[in-house]
């Protein structure tokens, strides 16, 4: 309506205005103002009418734009059971649990869909391996970017390094993957795996009868590369999020550069810390692509951490275009209906832990 | 003795602070190095088998030599506008929601708290969301669920960047707009969101540039396509489905493409985030205050 501005213009002169334009809360003022002492303008506008309907109405389907958003994840979460119900029904809680065993040849049975035998454990067990694994890789170097960007980097290489570290962020994990299959694999098959079974050999966890460099360890490798810029970034906000006196405060007692981080910057920050490596987590647990291209998609399980496995999300991407039989396909989707209720009770859980500690400050998108 | 301990304990705290700093800049390198490996790779592998067949042919039979990927930049183009049609103006009204109507209510924050957790929510099970919605009624796949897939990807982070870039614009504007008579859904879409707008241009292309890459949610809902096909409803090819087909091929040729299809692609998202970087950094709403 290009033609309501002009001809308010052309209106308001005539009128005085009867009341001081209200400073601080616009809102407030919109919305408030005329309930007790309506201006003239604001009579005259409102007896015109459409202002009053067309601004409920706006207002009314922003609203509906921002509950899209709960109705998004309903509806995903609805349509997953309703999907996986037939495996529900089938197995019931023993698919995330039970070891089925071939009755011919004595061993486990994990993923048949010829027989319809269906079980999570191994990708189960794939995700949590390949994560936690992730993790214990990515912690510390990460923590470790953060404090020399937040503390000790000279202010010439912050702005450059925080830039390649966002540029990680931004990477697509298909790029990731193939990265990985052409340069990390052969690495790790030629030097590191060889390395750890000698090393470690004796634990049973590092025996190396694998001959592809795929598996676990590679998934992993990939996997903490991935979600460093995460856990680093998030970290670096809530560091930067500890108030300068605390930092003072710990110098000015005679502290080292060290002892005023771990005591002035760290222990402040530490719930935000972990917060941000539970988002990690969270990325870790269903990042899909790379390890489907790296983790060797056996749908067996190994005790070694160096063969094939397959992990929750890889096996979805591997198996649900081509899958046989509605109990197969059942079967895949309340494995994602798992993966989609433990990413959002982790995500929950490290929001909750990264707003308690920066809700002061002006939050940011990731 | 006591003054002896102290200079001892002196120089281990001196040491250790040595220590920390060299560890700290040890992961920093340890950081930066896969980065400039992935890129190097990127460019000496994607740049030889880069050439303008790949621009403007579609891939050949198994076996022949050369083909591009024509069809799967189209694809993904399609892809990605289906996805920002549905997506952006949907991410736009919910932060105009969160910026403009909810600010403090119980409800604005479960909507920003649901929106952050979307955002973790992984990219497959929106795969799995978009099949069971469209594919499994249609029975076929179709570039439309792919799109799909992608728009409620899209969703959180343009909302959150949209509120974002609201509340930093500043009240008086808004005063100003209303002084003048306007009313609040004039003043909302034409004043605060258009001295918002370099800010939400960049969240949307934030969001974008993470779309773009997204392989896991296509394998199933759009597919991939050996051919043209510009047809909504049938599947479609997708850059990052093509790469992540090729790569797992047996075959030489396949895994050039995959690796010139995969520098094409970074070198789009660096773009975008770049700009991003660029504008955001310079201050966009400075002007406004």
């Amino acid at each position: 309506m290009p033609g309501s501005l002009s001809k308010v213009s052309v209106h308001v002169p005539e009128i005085r205005i009867s009341q001081q334009p209200p400073i601080g809360e616009p809102e407030a003022a919109s919305v408030q103002a005329p309930a007790n002492e309506v201006s003239e303008v604001r009579k005259y506008l409102l007896s015109r009418g459409n202002s009053a309907l067309t601004d409920r109405g706006f207002q009314w389907l922003m609203t509906l734009c921002a509950l899209s958003i709960f109705f998004i994840v309903i509806l995903i979460g609805w349509q997953l059971v309703v999907r996986s119900q037939l495996t529900w029904h089938a197995f019931g809680l023993k698919f995330f649990y039970q070891i089925p065993i071939d009755p011919y040849t004595n061993l486990p049975n994990f993923w048949d869909p010829v027989n319809e035998e269906f079980s999570a454990v191994p990708f189960i067990y794939g995700t949590l391996v390949s994560s936690f694994l992730a993790l214990i890789i990515s912690v510390p170097l990460a923590i470790g970017l953060a404090i020399f960007l937040t503390e000790m980097c000279p202010r010439k290489l912050r702005g450059p390094l925080s830039f390649l570290s966002e540029l990680l962020a931004a990477i697509p994990s298909v790029i990731y993957g193939l990265w990985a299959m052409f340069v990390l694999v052969p690495i790790m098959r030629e030097h590191v795996n060889p390395l750890l079974s000698e090393l470690f050999g004796w634990t049973g966890v590092f025996a190396n009868d694998n001959p592809t460099g795929l598996g676990y360890v590679s998934s992993s490798v990939i996997l903490a590369i991935m979600i460093l810029p995460i856990i680093s970034s998030l970290t670096r906000e809530v560091m930067t999020a500890v108030p300068h006196s605390q930092r003072e405060a710990v110098l000015a007692l005679g502290a080292t550069r060290w002892e005023m981080i771990r005591t002035g910057v760290l222990r402040n920050a530490r719930i935000g810390i972990v917060g941000a490596i539970i988002l990690g987590l969270g990325r870790a647990l269903g990042e899909t692509m790379a390890v489907a291209m790296v983790i060797g998609n056996s749908t067996e399980m190994h005790r070694s951490l160096l063969s094939n496995g397959s992990s929750m999300a890889a096996v979805i991407a591997n198996g649900y275009a081509e899958a046989v039989g509605d109990m197969h396909l059942s079967a895949l989707t309340e494995i994602g209906l798992a993966l989609f209720v433990v990413t959002i009770i982790v995500n929950a859980l490290a929001r909750l832990l990264m707003w308690a500690v920066t809700r002061g400050t002006p939050s940011q998108v990731h | 003795m006591p003054a002896n301990d102290f200079k001892l304990r002196a120089r281990v705290r001196g040491l250790t602070d040595h220590l920390v700093t060299a560890l700290a800049i040890l992961a920093t390198l340890l950081v930066v190095a896969p980065l400039i490996a992935i890129f190097a790779y990127l460019l000496i592998k994607g740049a030889r088998s880069l050439n303008w067949a790949f621009f403007t042919q579609i891939p050949k039979p198994v076996g022949e030599t050369g083909g591009g990927m024509a069809n799967a930049i189209v694809g993904s183009a399609i892809l990605l506008a289906i996805a920002s049609i549905i997506g952006v103006p949907i991410g736009i009204g919910a932060g105009i929601y969160l910026a403009e109507f909810g600010r403090k209510t119980k409800l604005a924050n479960a909507i920003r708290f649901t929106a952050d957790v979307l955002n973790g929510v992984p990219s497959i099970v929106m795969g799995l969301a978009a099949y069971a919605l469209i594919v499994s009624r249609q029975k076929h796949f179709s570039a439309l669920s792919g799109g799909v897939a992608l728009a409620i990807m899209m969703i959180p982070t343009v909302s959150r960047t949209t509120e974002e870039m609201l509340l930093m614009v500043p009240h008086a504007v808004r005063e100003a707009a209303l002084g003048l008579g306007l009313p609040n859904w004039r003043s909302v879409l034409s004043i605060t969101l258009k001295t918002a707008s370099p800010g939400v241009i960049t969240g949307c292309m934030l969001a974008f540039a993470r779309v773009a890459g997204e392989t896991a949610p296509l394998i199933f809902t759009a597919l991939g396509n050996q051919f043209w096909s510009t047809n909504l409803d049938q599947p479609i090819a997708a850059l990052p489905l093509q790469i992540y087909v090729y790569a797992l091929s047996p075959y030489d040729d396949w895994h050039r493409l995959a690796w010139a299809g995969s520098l094409v692609l970074i070198v789009l998202i660096v773009l975008a985030v770049s700009l991003v970087r660029f504008v955001t950094s310079r201050g966009v709403l400075k002007g406004a205050s």
